[in-house]
């Protein structure tokens, strides 16, 4: 019974250990991707697809048009981002939004130049839908917001480049050249962006790109960014852009971030399985070796149940403190894991394990340990309370 | 005897052993009434039915036909919790292996029935345990488990704890018959001088017909009926 109560005290300790971790990773993920790219975007305005038909009369055939929702068309941007924004605002939901002109432009600095894709952004109102305010590292964004022409840049590019803050550089796009000093420099831990996003006020994005009307996309953040997914058809429907989620636009990352979850608690659920069988296994045989004494409980008044009870009493006792000391050991260690540090670039930037404190990674491995210690206990149980006292009695007497 | 009341009745009880092509006719219409403060005896060859009859006696099994009263209440048709309630209440079973459980001493082997009827406090019971094994000649012997303690001595807890709930059967199924002579004696003495004290029915099956003699009837038995009543 001993291997079987370690069994249960690892096999629900390391279940959540495991999805502390997974979970913790996702939300750190989550975390990131919405400071950085928001809740939703507004882009691509819906083309209105219209359709003519002929419509016979009595005096003769006349045309009409209809519009139809199938095969849906768009126009890439926001052609109207003021009225877009305003008509946003109007959901309850949303936080702030942000309007956006990005395009693709050639970067200069002091020894290399290098592709790159300025945002033009309103400093304020893009403070509000990203977490760019925290993610500065060198520099300051009031020196961004004094300055017309100023940039900032994410840090792997500023190395590359060879320049920091106060420094010169120019971008180049559409024909026409630009100088531009480097206000602040900012990481968000997304590698790809971190390499290639750059901020620049938004008319010194117009001028860039020759574009004086317009925005590519609108960022919004919303009070609650979990409601995204639901909130953006029905914004879609009523602004007439493709709104999308972030559920949406990380939808890879996130099926790899619930497969790991999934994964790590199968295998490790695999742990409190055997356990389950090595209680069977011990219980089956205690219930051969003691039908003796089971049929002289019987003999003297005790019921079918009683006898179950004591081989479920014996389930229970080992569920109850395997999941307890289980679920002792696994915040000690999930505790103990966050100190371990461990440097992670690429879709997220932390120095240590990240994990998720859940009190549902507790119920859940509890729930596990219960169904399958009580499963294995009860039919041991049902086979010990099935026996024949008097066959017992009668064999045993010879 | 007459103006009492006969602590258990049994009318045509018939028992078939076995599968339906192999099956046995064990009993073949057995009836008997058991007295208090009388001992009784079932004798006669192996597989005549004697423990057969016992256990059904005993409602460890149920038998083909026939009907079972103990306590004025018919077993016939209980339930198996019933049945349990009224062995539990009316029944003391001493077997031919003492059966005590090996991880409990002589006091808590003879607390189990107690225990499960339930209505002694912890402290009443142990008392009567107490009380039971000394009567059996136990009394410094009480915290001793089962295992150190002599064949016979088992056999004499086993005896007390039959007695625990004050039933008003004891059914004993062959119990000296794994002990010496002394030991026979002295448990055979003891279960029909208790009996007698406590005004509770014996009824004792046994291969023994020295012990059967001194029991106060006789009841022979062949081919799954009683034969004849020797000695009243």
């Amino acid at each position: 019974m001993a291997m079987t109560l370690s069994g249960i005290v690892f096999g629900v300790g390391f279940f959540i250990i495991t999805q502390a971790q997974t979970s913790g990773f996702e939300r750190f993920f989550i975390r990131t991707i919405l400071g950085v790219n928001g809740a939703m975007r507004i882009q691509d305005k819906l083309q209105d697809t219209m359709r003519s038909m002929d419509a016979a009369g009595p005096n003769g055939g006349s045309g009409f048009q209809v519009k139809v929702t199938d095969g849906k068309k768009y126009i890439s941007g926001v052609p109207y981002p003021q009225e877009i924004s305003n008509a946003a605002k109007k959901f309850n939901e949303v936080l702030g939004v942000s309007e956006v002109v990005q395009g693709s432009a050639r970067i200069f600095g002091n020894f290399r130049e290098m592709d790159c894709k300025p945002y033009g952004i309103r400093l304020e109102d893009h403070v509000g839908v990203s977490d760019l305010s925290n993610q500065i590292v060198l520099g300051a964004l009031k020196d961004f917001r004094q300055k017309r022409f100023g940039v900032l840049l994410g840090r792997p590019l500023a190395k590359k480049l060879g320049v920091s803050v106060e420094d010169p550089i120019t971008l180049q796009a559409s024909g026409a050249t630009m100088p531009f000093r480097v206000s602040a420099i900012y990481e968000t831990g997304i590698e790809q962006i971190d390499r290639a996003r750059i901020f620049i006020h938004l008319p010194a994005a117009r001028s860039l790109f020759k574009r004086p009307y317009g925005a590519s996309f609108i960022q919004i953040n919303l009070t609650d960014p979990y409601r995204a997914k639901d909130i953006s058809p029905h914004m879609t429907e009523v602004l007439q852009h493709h709104v999308a989620s972030w559920q949406e636009r990380e939808r890879s990352w996130l099926e790899v971030f619930k497969v790991l979850k999934i994964s790590a608690g199968v295998t490790v659920s695999i742990i409190i399985f055997i356990s389950g069988l090595g209680m069977f296994s011990t219980l089956a045989i205690t219930v051969m070796e003691k039908t003796k004494d089971i049929a002289i409980l019987r003999s003297i008044g005790y019921t079918q149940s009683d006898i179950s009870q004591i081989f479920l009493l014996q389930g229970l006792t080992v569920l109850v403190v395997g999941v307890i000391t289980g679920w002792i050991f696994a915040a000690s260690v999930t505790l103990g894991v966050t100190k371990i540090p461990i440097r992670i670039r690429g879709i997220f930037s932390t120095d240590s394990f990240v994990v998720e404190w859940s009190i549902w990674h507790y119920i859940v491995s509890g729930l596990i340990a219960s169904v399958v210690v009580l499963l294995a206990s009860w039919f041991p149980a049902r086979r010990a309370a099935k026996v024949e006292p008097a066959d017992i009695i009668r064999g045993t007497g010879g | 005897m007459p103006s009492q009341k006969p602590t258990l009745q049994a009318k045509g009880i018939q028992k078939f052993l076995g599968s339906d092509l192999n099956s046995v006719h064990v009993l073949r219409g057995v009836d008997l009434e058991l007295m208090p403060g009388h001992s009784y005896s079932i004798v006669g060859p192996s597989g005549c039915g004697k423990s057969t009859l016992l256990y059904l006696l005993g409602l460890l099994d149920r038998q083909n036909e026939g009907e079972i009263v103990i306590g004025g209440r018919s077993a016939t048709h209980a339930s198996e919790v019933e049945r349990t309630e009224i062995r539990n209440m009316h029944i003391g079973f001493v077997f031919q292996f003492h059966f005590l459980l090996a991880e409990f001493t002589a006091a808590e082997n003879v607390m189990l029935p107690m225990s499960k009827l339930g209505k002694r406090s912890p402290e009443e019971m142990r008392e009567i345990a107490f009380q039971l094994l000394s009567e059996v000649g136990l009394g410094n012997k009480v915290n001793r488990l089962a295992t150190q303690l002599s064949g016979g001595e088992q056999q004499r807890v086993a005896v007390a704890r039959a007695l625990a709930n004050q039933p008003s059967i004891i059914l004993a199924d062959e119990p000296t018959g794994n002990l010496d002579v002394n030991n026979s004696n002295v448990v055979f003495e003891l279960l029909c001088r208790l009996a007698r004290q406590h005004g509770q029915s014996v009824l004792m099956v046994t291969h023994n017909p020295d012990l059967a003699k001194r029991t106060d009837f006789v009841l022979p038995m062949k081919d799954g009926l009683f034969v004849e009543d020797e000695k009243s």
